[in-house]
């Protein structure tokens, strides 16, 4: 075999314990292929080379002394996106303003992965606190679609998405405010999950719109999304917006989608959206409806609402929850003659354009006078796209629509035009805004060779229906089984 | 003709609530004065970026309990608000407190004035988290963040004081009930307890409001009231020069006993207060607030009525005895093993004399009294049952009081026991007389007041131990019968 990674995450659980292989091979051969292929894709800000052999080692001795059942992901090594803390790991955000940052706590969901045995291998790129759709703006470079180098993989989680795309890792943590999980998946070929808003801890996730923040997976399959998605789930005392309901493990028994009812939006067909989208789309809908899903019409009648909801409350959150960084406590801190001189020369020089934006409309958002006519008009619209699911979810079980409009675009593309960047992430904000689950996986590949994502949603808390349809669908599919030319195993 | 002004007030009092963790973190609370700075500090509460803040039930809990107090409605849900500006000692750039929907609202409180009582509404009991500390020297700045996040209960009043002493008078019957209810420690030099005052003059009997400055940042009850009366002095002299006041925040120099503007109205902050996403709505339901109800202590003033009903004793006596909650359990409990023949008034004498100038001398509280109340209790029966008389009642308990010895022990050791024996007494008495011919002499020439003279001989003679009921009649014997 020329790569562990040809395998799946529950292929590579059952190769540690059957002992075909060790974790130190694993690990050594994800490090060897990030080495290779890194100078094409900087999908990494951070890579630990010597402690992840060290820990694999220790995976080995527990796999060797047989004390493994406790350790489902024991010794597999995963990728973190930088915007999730990790104890003695930089934690940039993908931001000058945390150069040098090293926290001294781990985010809760990378905490529950390593107590079930996980490896993190590093750290993967994201737009500056994941503000953005294509990682263009990181302040520490960009990252490259694996299908196509002049590409974008999407963002802001797009170093996770590249790095699973391009078989460096079999998963990777990603977060989604608006589209960050799901978006990137769709760009770069592989599955990813936004779980309900609520339903994995966010603590240790460096915020940027705290009511929409969601800790998200990364994999080549619904199955391996699952495995890491329940370890992760479930409530957490440090963070008061997590939800006490129980988590719904996935059957993947099931074979056919009989008696499932799911909803097409006709608002998510529209007029500039690619051909092949809409139409790889519509034929994945028929696939679905072939392996016995009932297939209907619905309305989702505030979704042309859902980008100036979410660009005030986003932003609005955001410019508090970036006040701290004031070169008060860590990361640099640009000197001036004055404390608000220091403050505002460090946070000038440190933010990149896009946050400096987003800061600004936040702040005007939230100002006196003009309260209400943003930022609470914003809430009660929110209120109705919320509505629009809630009544949706009477009829149908789940929602099928494409991911996004367009397949990966190229790198520059929207440069210099926010609002056609911004329009990237139309159909994954509404289910950020009402706080439901949603889940990207391949159906399909435009005349270019890009992958092209389907959307699935669900009602809160049923991530179980979402993974256990795409699993389905990916039995009777081999969308998700292609791999990115330049990063073939047989090439290596 | 000069108009005559009246000044309105309003204040605002920021309460640190004594719990032993902080308000959205696990931090220990520690004493801000003697800590080691930054030694109570954690990624939550030092603003790291990642973390969130968890709620304190027991901050809640206390809130809830001033707010029950002040006979305020405490709101089914309230919302927790950030508000927004930058300052080295608020570590995430905003600060957790409420504001629209806070924890409570529409109390009030009564206090004592000269014309007897007046009602003050509060209009809202918030929480919120406490600030860092900043100390500046030799030009540059350090911060100590152990404060910050510190749980505080922020009391707002309505603007219905009309002078200093209103204001004072407000001011200290919160701090009683804070003390009362445990949610405070009341240690006004810890700055457990600070002031903002909302300052206007109008002139007298009118219901104009005119333009108000807010005082910020006043740590005692001295700074309070001197900082108000020479507010509201600038202010009449302002509009007596036919000036007008400016909006302004203004803080209090303490050396100089002035005002100095902090802030313009041009240069108010924007808080841009918005609902914090990182807390979900605060629910206190029924049974919560049935639960604190339950658990509610009865009240400096009820306890205060209650002393003056049911025990007999005087304003003064139940003012003294209840300013304190130990002080008032203090007395119970001292009542409760007091003779019954013996009266409440007798054991409150003997509280606010001897004890309390005893405990002023050696600067001691009750908690840390070596007497306890059922040892003062038996004393005052010793008294009563003739055993020691009045006299020697008061050196007993000087002794009790420094070395915690029961009153029997020390009667024992020194011997003290009265002597109430007729014959021995009568010998004493004759003996005084015996010696002293010119002052019976004075007595029959009429000057009976040499009969209190000749008492204190006896009693000198008896070292003090005479009975001294049994002295006098024997006196008045004697002296009718020479």
């Amino acid at each position: 075999m020329s790569s562990f990674f040809e395998l799946s995450l529950k292929g590579l659980q059952t190769g540690l314990r059957d002992s075909s292989f060790t974790s130190r091979e694993l690990v050594t051969d994800a490090l060897e292929r990030i080495a290779k292929f890194e100078p094409h894709l900087h999908a990494f800000l951070y890579i630990e080379s010597e402690p992840a052999l060290r820990q694999a080692d220790e995976a080995d001795k527990r796999l060797a002394s047989g004390d493994k059942q406790e350790f489902p992901l024991l010794g597999i090594p995963i990728a973190i996106k930088d915007v999730l803390t990790v104890e003695h790991m930089p934690a940039t955000a993908g931001s000058k303003i945390l150069e040098g940052f090293i926290p001294p706590y781990t985010a809760t969901a990378v905490k529950r992965l390593q107590t079930a045995g996980a490896i993190v291998i590093g750290k993967t790129n994201t737009d500056e606190f994941a503000m953005g759709s294509s990682t263009e703006n990181s302040a520490y470079g960009l990252t490259h679609n694996p299908w196509d180098k002049s590409r974008v993989p999407g963002g802001s989680s797009g170093g996770s998405a590249a790095a699973v795309a391009a078989r460096l890792v079999p998963a990777a943590l990603g977060t989604d405010t608006g589209g960050s999980v799901r978006q990137p998946a769709s760009y770069c070929g592989v599955t990813g999950l936004k779980p309900t808003y609520g339903r994995v801890s966010r603590y240790g996730l460096i915020a940027f719109g705290s009511s929409l923040d969601c800790v998200g997976v990364f994999g080549r399959s619904a199955e391996d999304v699952a495995i890491i998605f329940e370890i992760m789930a479930g409530p957490d005392p440090s963070d008061a917006t997590s939800s006490d309901t129980a988590v719904r493990t996935t059957k993947f028994e099931k074979q056919d989608l009989n008696g499932i009812r799911i909803g097409v939006p006709k608002e998510y067909f529209i007029e500039g959206m690619q051909a092949e989208v809409q139409e790889k789309i519509r034929a994945a809908i028929s696939q679905l409806e072939s392996l016995g899903a009932k297939i209907q019409d619905v309305s989702l009648a505030h979704t042309e609402y859902a980008l100036p909801v979410y660009y005030i409350l986003a932003p609005a959150e955001a410019s508090a929850n970036l006040a701290r960084f004031d070169g008060m406590r860590y990361g640099p801190r640009v000197n001036a003659n004055s404390l608000f001189e220091v403050f505002s020369k460090t946070r000038g020089e440190k933010f990149g354009s896009e946050v400096k934006r987003r800061i600004m409309l936040g702040t005007y958002a939230l100002s006196a006078g003009y309260y209400d006519a943003y930022y609470g008009q914003a809430q009660k619209v929110r209120t109705l796209i919320k509505q629009d699911f809630e009544t949706a979810f009477k009829e149908v079980d789940l929602i099928a629509c494409p991911s996004t409009p367009r397949t990966a675009f190229e790198i520059g593309a929207h440069a210099g035009d926010p609002i056609s960047m911004y329009l990237e992430d139309v159909f994954t904000l509404p289910a950020s805004l009402a706080g439901v689950p949603g889940i990207s996986f391949p159906a399909g590949f435009d005349e270019l060779g890009l992958p092209i994502g389907m959307q699935l949603l669900a009602p809160e808390f049923r991530e179980d229906l979402l993974l256990q349809t795409t699993h389905i669908y990916q039995q009777a599919t081999e969308w998700h089984k292609q791999t990115p030319p330049t990063f073939d195993a047989e090439k290596i | 003709m000069a108009i005559k002004y009246e000044p309105v007030i309003g204040l605002e009092v920021h309460a640190q609530l004594q719990t032993k963790s902080k308000m959205f973190c696990s931090c220990a609370v520690v004493d801000s004065v003697s800590e080691t700075p930054n030694n109570a500090v954690c990624p939550v509460c030092s603003g790291m970026p990642g973390t969130l803040p968890v709620v304190n039930q027991l901050a809640v809990e206390y809130g809830i309990r001033v707010a029950l107090a002040l006979e305020c409605q405490v709101n089914p849900v309230s919302i927790f608000a950030r508000k927004n500006y930058f300052y080295p000692d608020i570590p995430k750039g905003y600060q957790i407190s409420q504001y629209e929907q806070p924890l409570a609202e529409n109390g009030k409180l009564n206090i004592k004035i000269a014309e007897g009582q007046k009602t003050i509404r509060v209009r809202r009991v918030h929480l919120e988290e406490d600030t860092g500390k900043l100390t500046h020297l030799n030009g540059s700045s350090l911060i100590d963040l152990n404060r910050a996040g510190v749980p505080l209960l922020e009391i707002v009043s309505e603007p219905d004081m009309s002078s200093v002493e209103e204001a004072r008078a407000y001011a200290e019957a919160l701090r009683d009930i804070l003390r009362y209810l445990e949610v405070n420690s009341g240690d006004m030099e810890k700055g457990v307890i600070r002031f903002e005052a909302n300052i206007s003059v109008r002139p007298e009997g009118t219901d104009v409001l005119n333009t108000r400055v807010e005082i910020k940042n006043l740590n005692s009850f001295r700074a309070l009231e001197r900082a108000t009366a020479f507010e509201i002095q600038r202010q009449e002299k302002v509009l007596e020069a036919g000036g007008q006041v400016d909006q302004e925040t203004l803080g209090w120099d303490e050396d100089n006993e002035k005002t100095y503007s902090q802030r313009s109205k041009e240069d108010a902050h924007d808080y841009r207060y918005f609902p914090d996403p990182d807390l979900p709505p605060l629910v206190v339901d029924k049974a919560w607030l049935e639960r604190v109800t339950a658990t509610l202590p009865e009240l400096p003033r009820a306890k205060n009525q209650r002393f003056m009903e049911e025990y007999e004793l005087t304003a003064y006596d139940a003012g003294v005895l209840t300013a304190e909650k130990a002080v008032a359990e203090y007395f119970e409990a001292a009542l409760k093993k007091l003779p019954e023949n013996i009266s409440p008034k007798s054991l409150a004498n003997w509280m606010t004399g001897d004890l309390f100038s005893l405990m002023n001398q050696a600067d001691t509280t009750v908690a840390d009294l070596k007497l306890s109340p059922e040892a003062l209790a038996k004393l005052i029966g010793l008294v009563a049952k003739g055993e020691i008389n009045q006299s020697t009642g008061k050196t007993v308990l000087v002794e009790m009081f420094s070395s915690g010895k029961s009153a029997a022990e020390i009667v024992e050791e020194g011997g003290l026991k009265q002597v109430s024996d007729e014959g021995f007494i009568a010998d004493l008495v004759k003996q005084i007389l015996g010696e002293n011919p010119d002052a019976v002499e004075s007595f029959k020439a009429g000057k009976e007041t040499i009969i209190n003279w000749l008492f204190g001989q006896v009693m000198k003679k008896a070292a003090g131990k005479a009975n001294p009921n049994v002295v006098r009649a024997e006196l008045d014997r004697q002296l009718k019968e020479a």
